[in-house]
């Protein structure tokens, strides 16, 4: 009974203490959970480093204790005792049994964390050096697919724009394509990757899975209120890991339903004319889009590269060369190097970042590359 | 031994020359000893691949390309549906590589096809293995796939297109609350492509 | 417990006995020593640049990290520094400190007159230099240092370019390293106590290296196999990382973690050992509770055995799997526990003073059990998934491995100088060094907790703007950090060329053998004859 009214009294000050959600303003704290289960997780961390300051209180009491009033200076004598075998198991068994009460709620927590059965929507997450593709696969919503990449301008990364930097709330966390889910619905993550272990994160709706090559693995969430929810790769991936977020817009069912209506629409439209003749122009300014999301991160936006490290474009001998040789080092990535291959765009996409290369900067090839001639290549 | 039994008469240079002698070999032994341990635990890091891909087979973590022992006593619980969804990966091959059902609900028990399509985009003939992989991952074992490409290497000439099947039970054992399982197969290329069966020999595709 | 008495003809004459003070001369006495001190003061001499060395990187880190934006270096030049700063401060710093307290202590404690293999101890400690010139080396390969984290997980280090093939061979010779040091250790501990002394009369600071020499003959050898591993899948053909072969990135994972939880607290052991031996002696109460300490220390390595996948909570294993980890983790709670409650008995109704060893001691006991409290919370795995792969890990880990084991290294040096040099420090500027030190590690790291709750991921060379503030703290702490230990050179240099003359045993309540019976500094051959213990 003694046991009910000390967990009664845990209980009482880490409600208090987690109701202040205002630590969580001062960044003090994890960010506020937005799913019921996430509630659960961070009361589990308030109650878990409630239960460790007050032992640290206790122990650190009893030896500041010490400190102050056991000192030679003080003039006190040292005792000689070294064993006292009640309190040694008294405080091996306390411990013990501290660690079990933690150790329960805890384990429920975790096996509803891992239950992703009976979903209402399905959604895979691919991590690619260094952006996310999303594929709808399940649900209301099923077919959609595209590349999530880093959305803040390199300028302001770099320095030549810290005033953008410093008015740019979300930095580093806003994405061209976010992740749109239903408010209220169970969302299942599948998690994979295209070349090295990434991690999928986002605090706010309490989520972490690595993402492993050639393996699938699975999370879910329930967001219990609409927002914008951002977070960030959360496993090392190379150069760019820190520039890959994920921002996840959760949206009342009206509104889903019509940004999934709009996706289609937008598919319908995108899909490629084989026959389709393109201008110079429109692959230039497609071309350029793509430049930023693909590019930029190692050739620069100002086709200069770092010397040393990422051959300037402009002005360079491949780009100004053989239309074919471009094309096939784009495809195929240079062994050895860190030019990866880039097979994985499309071929209109790759036809109209060749098309930019070849007509930006210093470079004036007047040339148009055609979707087919990528596709011929392949 | 100098002067046997009788320690008190040695000078006090034996004592310590015998002493020193003695404790030569104890270490010495020692030492052998420990550096066999220390080569078996390195022999052990090698051993824990074997020991990974047992548990893994064991628990079901991630299956091997083996087809499952047939299964006999197929008794169909009608009871129970099992929401399947399928999906597809390609990692660095020019294949296009899609299933041909996205989702489909079946019950334990009942025997399954379902088709996958894959067509090499590129303009060279390639060697493909498919990885299967599950989500829930501990929801491999229940999986018993009689029938599936994955066994083989694939090879598909340039323009190729080919619709491939996977058959499979599921495992009347499903546990309850198991309700929803991914199936995810990734396409690797095979290099310096030779054409040979996988640890599964002699299932057709 | 640990009280020492001699025969008659053995007493305080000792030294008179030794005419082995002749030592060699010149580069030939560092090269070819056989000799335990010499050894001993070569790894102390080495780790302490190998610390300047990671400490320079970490500030590096820091500097990048003060302010949004990339300003000082391009984040793949990032990436390497994070993974240099960890595996030179782990491999290179830290862990040979400890050897070299060993090599110092050991023989002196139980009455020995060398280690039982003088010569492998040499090379012990030469294949340490080596070792580290390929670590510093690899950032001069083509492409530059592998930026793959210390524990280059795979694929990614399966892919990266030359620097890391340096790496793994670097990581082969610190391994052939330890481990023919802790074959040293165990042999000597085991055979060559003096007489009278059983296993449960050796100071703690011998129990606690005994068992982490056996923790590093055990898993040394795994990491050698998978960095092995890494090395023939990037070069040989084989695939035990790669799912196109059948193999597996997590598998990898296990290995590694496998050698890398035990390897924590190989790290921590030998700090609880001196810190075992500064807070009795200045305390003058005898250690409480040696016995359970002894119980406490062998089931803190036996449990680390069957813990380690709580380092990869979040790749995907069986839910089973993780409970039993989450199961197994809370466990080591209770020896560590224990050990705490003991320490802080030891000081209770004792008679104490604050000279600096003491000072570095306490801040030892209060800050790595910090440490050890955010360990806990991690090792819930619910909150580990938020949690995992952001700065609240490199907040915990840097508790427990700097303000944990290199506060009680700056307590074992303080301690022992005396005895090794034969001069006294200068307490004033000690004291200054520790309140420094501990300001400013505070400062460094403290907020790095509240980081890591808000979300901010590790090995990130940027950050969102809501970071701000705590990084610009984290990064000024830094700073001032690593400037406070030029301040420990200076004192260690000062005590050698100018320090006051010390007595044979300045602490009045220390009691192991190297105090009681041998003079200050203590001679090049000490205990030729073995004392005998009653």
């Amino acid at each position: 009974m003694r046991n009910l009214g000390v967990n009664k009294w845990i209980f009482a000050v880490a409600s208090l203490l987690s109701s202040v959600a205002a630590w969580a303003e001062y960044k003090l704290n994890l960010q506020t959970p937005h799913t019921l289960l996430g509630e659960k997780i961070y009361d589990l961390h308030t109650i878990v480093t409630i239960i460790c300051v007050i032992i640290f209180v206790g122990v650190f009491g009893f030896m500041f204790y010490a400190v102050f009033h056991h000192r030679k200076s003080v003039g006190h004598k040292a005792a000689q005792f070294h064993e006292n075998t009640a309190v040694e198991v008294a405080w091996t068994l306390i411990p013990f049994v501290i660690l079990i009460a933690l150790a329960i709620p805890a384990t429920g927590t975790l096996i509803t964390m891992r239950d992703t059965t009976e979903a209402d929507i399905t959604i895979k997450a691919t991590g690619y050096q260094w952006k996310w593709g999303y594929d709808y696969l399940k649900g209301e919503g099923a077919g959609i697919s595209f590349y999530s990449a880093l959305s803040t301008p390199r300028s302001q990364i770099d320095g030549e724009d810290v005033a953008g930097r410093q008015a740019n709330p979300h930095y580093l966390l806003e994405t061209d394509n976010n992740v749109v889910v239903p408010v209220g619905q169970k969302i299942r993550i599948l998690t994979t990757a295209a070349d090295v272990i990434h991690a999928w994160y986002v605090p706010a709706l309490s989520v972490k899975q690595d993402a492993v090559p050639g393996f699938i693995r699975d999370t879910w969430f329930k967001a219990e209120q609409p927002g914008i929810y951002r977070g960030q790769c959360a496993e090392l991936c190379g150069k760019e890991h820190g520039f890959m977020p994920i921002v996840v817009e959760v949206m009342t069912a009206e509104k889903y339903t019509a940004w999934v209506a709009s996706q289609q629409t937008k598919a319908v439209a995108a899909k490629v004319d084989p026959d389709k003749t393109w201008t110079l122009a429109e692959l230039k300014t497609q071309g350029e889009k793509v430049f930023g999301q693909n590019c930029a991160a190692c050739h620069q936006a100002t086709g200069m590269g770092v010397p040393g490290a990422f051959p300037a474009l402009s002005g360079s001998k491949v780009v100004n060369g053989p239309q074919q040789d471009q094309i096939k080092l784009v495809l195929n990535g240079k062994q050895g190097t860190a030019m990866n291959s880039f097979k994985h765009l499309s071929d209109v996409e790759l036809a109209s970042v060749i098309t930019y290369t070849r007509n930006s900067w210093s470079n004036h090839t007047g040339e148009a590359v055609s979707p087919a001639s990528i596709k011929a290549q392949r | 031994m100098v002067g046997g039994e009788c320690v008190f008469l040695w000078s006090h240079a034996e004592v310590l020359l015998v002493g020193a002698m003695i404790n030569k070999r104890a270490n010495n032994r020692m030492m052998t000893r420990l550096s066999i341990f220390a080569a078996g635990m390195f022999g052990f890091g090698f051993l824990l691949v074997p020991f990974y891909e047992k548990i893994c087979e064991v628990t079901g973590v991630n299956n091997l390309i083996k087809p499952a022992v047939a299964v006999v006593n197929t008794q169909v619980d009608v009871s129970r549906w099992v929401s399947m969804e399928f999906d597809a990966n390609a990692h660095g091959l020019n294949w296009e590589f899609k299933p041909v059902q996205r989702t489909m609900k079946v019950h334990p028990g009942e025997m399954v096809q379902v088709e996958y399509d894959v067509t090499n985009k590129g303009d060279r003939a390639t060697v493909g293995q498919a990885i299967p992989s599950y989500g829930p991952n501990h929801a491999g074992p229940f999986v018993r796939k009689l029938e599936c490409f994955c066994f083989k290497q694939q090879l598909l000439q340039a323009g190729e297109t080919k619709r491939m099947p996977v058959q499979f039970v599921l495992d009347g054992g499903l546990p309850a609350d198991l309700n929803t399982i991914t199936l995810s197969y990734t396409f690797f290329e095979v290099q310096g492509a030779s054409l040979k069966p996988t640890k599964a020999d002699g299932v057709n595709s | 417990m640990e009280a020492v008495h001699t025969h008659a003809d053995h007493g305080h004459h000792d030294h008179g006995h030794d005419d082995h003070d002749h030592k060699p001369t010149g580069l030939k006495r560092w090269l070819m020593s056989t000799n335990h001190k010499d050894i001993g003061t070569m790894y102390l001499w080495f780790s302490f640049c190998m610390f300047i060395v990671g400490g320079i990187m970490a500030l590096v880190i820091r500097s990048e990290l003060f302010q949004p934006g990339l300003q000082i270096v391009k984040p793949e030049f990032f990436n390497s520094m994070t993974t240099y700063h960890g595996l030179i401060m782990v491999f290179g710093a830290i862990m040979p400190a400890f050897v070299g307290f060993a090599n110092w202590l050991i023989p002196m404690q139980i009455g020995a007159a060398d280690m039982a293999f003088p010569r492998m101890n040499n090379l012990s400690f030469w294949l340490l230099p080596p070792a580290a010139f390929l670590l510093i080396g690899a950032q001069f390969a083509p492409g530059g240092g592998a930026g793959v984290g210390w524990t280059l997980y795979a694929p990614l280090s399966t892919q990266a370019g030359p620097a890391m093939d340096l790496t793994i061979f670097a990581i082969h010779i610190l391994g052939m390293s330890s481990i023919m040091g802790s074959i040293n250790i165990i042999t000597t501990l085991l055979n060559m106590r003096a007489p009278g002394m059983t296993l449960m009369k050796m100071p703690m600071f011998c129990w606690t290296w005994l068992i982490t020499a056996y923790l590093l003959v055990a898993v040394m050898p795994v990491l050698a196999g998978a960095v092995t591993m890494t090395l023939t899948d990037r070069h040989f053909g084989t695939h035990f990382f790669n799912a196109a072969g059948g193999g597996d990135p997590v598998l990898y994972q296990h290995i590694f973690w496998f050698f890398g939880h035990p390897e924590v607290y190989i790290i921590a052991i030998p700090a609880f050992g001196v810190v075992s031996q500064v807070i009795p002696a200045f305390s003058r109460k005898p250690l409480f509770g040696y016995a359970s300490m002894v119980y406490a220390t062998a089931s803190i390595a036996i449990l680390s055995f069957m813990v380690w996948a709580h380092h990869m909570y979040t790749a995907g294993m069986p839910v089973q799997a993780q409970l039993y980890f989450m199961y197994a983790t809370v466990l080591i709670a209770v020896p560590t526990g224990v050990k705490v409650f003991n320490w802080v008995a030891t000081m209770w109704r004792g008679s104490l003073t604050f000279e600096t060893p003491m000072l570095f001691a306490l801040g030892f006991l209060f800050l790595f059990t910090l440490g050890g409290f955010t360990g806990l919370v991690l090792s819930i795995t619910p909150v580990d998934v938020q949690l995992h792969d952001t700065y609240y890990v490199v907040a915990h880990f840097h508790y427990v491995m700097v303000a944990g084991a290199l506060f009680s290294a700056f307590a074992g040096i303080y301690f022992w100088l005396p005895k090794w040099t034969g001069r006294m420090y200068d307490e004033k500027l000690g004291r200054i060094h520790f309140w420094l030190s501990l300001v400013f590690f505070n400062l460094t790291f403290f907020v790095q907790h509240f980081l890591g709750l808000a979300g901010m991921p590790r090995r990130i060379p940027d950050y969102a703007l809501q970071f701000a503030e705590f990084n610009a703290i984290s990064s000024v702490g830094a700073f001032g950090f690593g400037f406070s230990q030029l301040l420990f050179l200076y004192i260690v240099i000062k005590t050698i060329t100018s320090g006051e003359k010390a007595p044979d045993r300045p602490w009045e309540g220390a009691d192991s053998l190297e105090w009681t019976h041998l003079p200050s500094p203590a001679p090049f051959h000490s205990f030729v004859e073995p004392p005998v213990i009653k």
